[in-house]
């Protein structure tokens, strides 16, 4: 080794920790003050943008809830993004059980035709399936969004899934089919609940990037009744560009579940992130 | 559940026959199939299949003319101001690309070694360091635009405060800081993931080797660079790759920070927006244009990606 002539460099325990508490403020700052701002008058911000509230106000976020629509916003978000993830999640562990569990003629070829779409860029596919969508009448429609989403979701599901179908033992489900159980039976009753945290870990990494995407509600969803939260946002900088008390709120609001979502499953989301890593 | 534990014993016998035996019928295979593969081919591949086609043909509208060859592709390098706004797009993505590997993956490498030895309070830190990757990059764009504001914007209170007011400047403004800005920004939001990917690849070293290294007197710079960084290699890889793949991609965040026309004057424009505009803010052709330029767009970034990962998957073998 020519790691001699290195000249000797190491961190010392509080150029290291104070480097880490720096970035970590950099992280945490941003989200205080927007925090604390929501909760500070306009006029106040502006005289001095930071700063602790000098009283607790939550009218911002009723205004935001209210006037801002994001009541409305919200709730078109939850439901397009449950109703896509529950409905990747399920057409994905029957896939996913069959594959995963069954070496048939084509199985081989089925799995990478799924895993394929891990890669492909679909957002340069929009053209095409705006105009797909437009003969099926299902532009400016929660359901042609809800089924675009589904189908972005299944590469990863089918993927993760047949992996874990795979590991089960082979004995649960034959005890199954002699005490006369039929193939759905054996999926639903014993196989399905055997896979919970796999599926787990795939609801949440659709939900995010579904609950995030601002691209394909942008292009798909027409009249503001059925925008989701992204779409309203870029509406609602323009509409309260003065009110910056609301404006942040609009921020809090709009990240809300998803920092619920983290903190109820960090260790999931964590360990989903480095599954390519991991061998 | 208890009755078929209970007879998973006596049933034992049967396994090594499963595959003939136990298969099931072909129509069951092909239901079980069915939705997934209907969801994932209609409204996933079929329109990629079709971007290809569309690429070759004339559009009025919504309505597909007749078949054009390459003149689609022809027009995105000689009409205005298309011609112009692709090659400074292009540019600008490049940039971006280099400044998150120099500012955002460094700090990830950075963040991952100093988190994997045994620290006071690792857990937080690495949870409140891929905390902002949660949060929508629209909503991360509009939270940074409201902190870089020119008149109320914390940033420019700071630095007035501390009496370094002469630095306090329109940051998202100025075309000079603009590209800088939105590259710092979309670090701010991301530095979490390649943090976790090369921690991923460091707990996956074995210890014996440093060990080995430190007893040999070697300093935690020389394990770092001679022993886990020649290692981390496939990670560095995987990180290269989808960081091109991801800023080549970048949509909302720019969005927010510099509107659907990348201002000031262009400056924070990307292929994503350029690409956006063509299809829904253009002419009545617009759709042939988006089309070639998606078959464009697509060619380059797969084309690199492969290129990136053929290239490590060398460096990774000369190593060995």
């Amino acid at each position: 080794m020519r790691a001699l002539k290195i000249p000797k460099f190491t961190f010392t325990g509080i150029g290291t920790n104070g480097l880490l508490i720096v970035y970590a403020a950099v992280v945490l700052i941003p989200m205080f003050i927007v925090v604390t701002n929501t909760m500070r008058p306009t006029r106040e911000i502006y005289r001095e943008p930071i700063g602790l509230p000098s009283t607790i106000n939550f009218d911002s976020y009723v205004t935001a809830w209210g006037e801002a629509n994001f009541s409305l916003y919200f709730m078109n978000s939850m439901v397009i993004t449950v109703s896509s993830v529950t409905l990747a999640t399920a057409a994905a562990s029957l896939a996913g059980y069959i594959l995963g569990r069954y070496d048939f003629r084509g199985s081989r070829f089925f799995s990478s035709f799924f895993v394929a779409g891990l890669t492909l860029p679909f957002r340069l596919a929009i053209v095409p399936l705006f105009l797909l969508l437009n003969s099926l009448g299902l532009i400016d429609n929660r359901i042609g969004l809800i089924l675009v989403y589904a189908a972005t979701g299944i590469p990863f599901s089918v993927f993760i899934l047949s992996a874990f179908f795979r590991q089960l033992p082979q004995e649960l489900s034959e005890a199954a089919r002699i005490d006369g159980a039929n193939e759905f039976v054996i999926f639903s009753r014993v196989m399905l609940p055997l896979v919970r945290p796999a599926l787990a870990t795939v609801a949440i990494f659709q939900f995010v990037p579904l609950w995030n995407d601002f691209f394909f509600p942008l292009i798909l969803l027409r009249s503001t009744d059925k925008w989701t939260l992204p779409v309203g946002m870029t509406r609602f900088f323009g509409e309260f560009q003065t009110d910056w008390s609301t404006l942040f709120a609009g921020l809090v609001i709009t990240t809300l579940p998803l920092v619920v979502l983290f903190l109820s499953a960090t260790e999931q989301i964590i360990s989903g992130l480095t599954a390519g890593v991991r061998k | 559940m208890t009755a078929i534990t209970g007879q998973k014993d006596e049933k034992r016998g049967q396994t090594a026959r499963r595959r003939n035996t136990l298969m099931p019928s072909r129509l069951t295979i092909a239901l079980f199939l069915l939705p997934a593969f209907l969801l994932y081919t209609i409204f996933m591949i079929y329109p990629l299949v079709q971007a290809l086609i569309f690429s070759t043909f004339e559009f009025n509208g919504l309505v597909r003319g007749a078949f054009v060859g390459l003149q689609n592709f022809e027009q995105l390098f000689t009409r205005y101001p298309i011609s112009e706004q692709l090659p400074r797009a292009f540019v600008h993505n490049v940039y971006f690309f280099i400044g998150t590997m120099l500012i955002q993956n460094t700090l990830g490498l950075l963040f991952a070694v100093l988190l994997h030895r045994p620290r006071f309070g690792k857990r937080f830190f690495r949870v409140v360091f891929t905390l902002p990757y949660l949060i929508s990059p629209l909503v991360v764009g509009y939270l940074w635009s409201l902190m870089l504001n020119p008149l109320f914007g914390p940033v420019n209170a700071t630095l007035r405060n501390l009496g370094l007011g002469s630095l306090a400047r329109p940051w998202l403004g100025d075309p000079a800081t603009a590209l800088p800005v939105v590259i710092l920004v979309n670090a701010w939001m991301w530095v979490g993931f390649p943090m976790l990917l090369f921690g991923a690849g460091l707990a996956g070293i074995e210890d014996d080797l440093r060990e080995a290294a430190r007893i040999d007197g070697a300093s935690n710079w020389q394990i770092f660079r001679w022993i886990e960084f020649p290692l981390l290699t496939p990670v560095i890889g995987i990180v290269t790759v989808l960081t091109f793949i991801g800023n080549f991609n970048a949509f909302g965040i720019v969005w927010a920070l510099g509107g659907v026309d990348g201002t000031p004057a262009g400056a924070t424009d990307v292929l994503g927006l350029v690409f956006f505009r063509t299809a829904f803010r253009g002419g009545a052709d617009a759709f042939g244009l988006a089309s070639a330029l998606a078959v464009l767009m697509f060619l380059f970034i797969f084309t690199v990606s492969v290129l990136v990962q053929t290239w490590f998957r060398r460096l990774e073998s000369r190593m060995q």
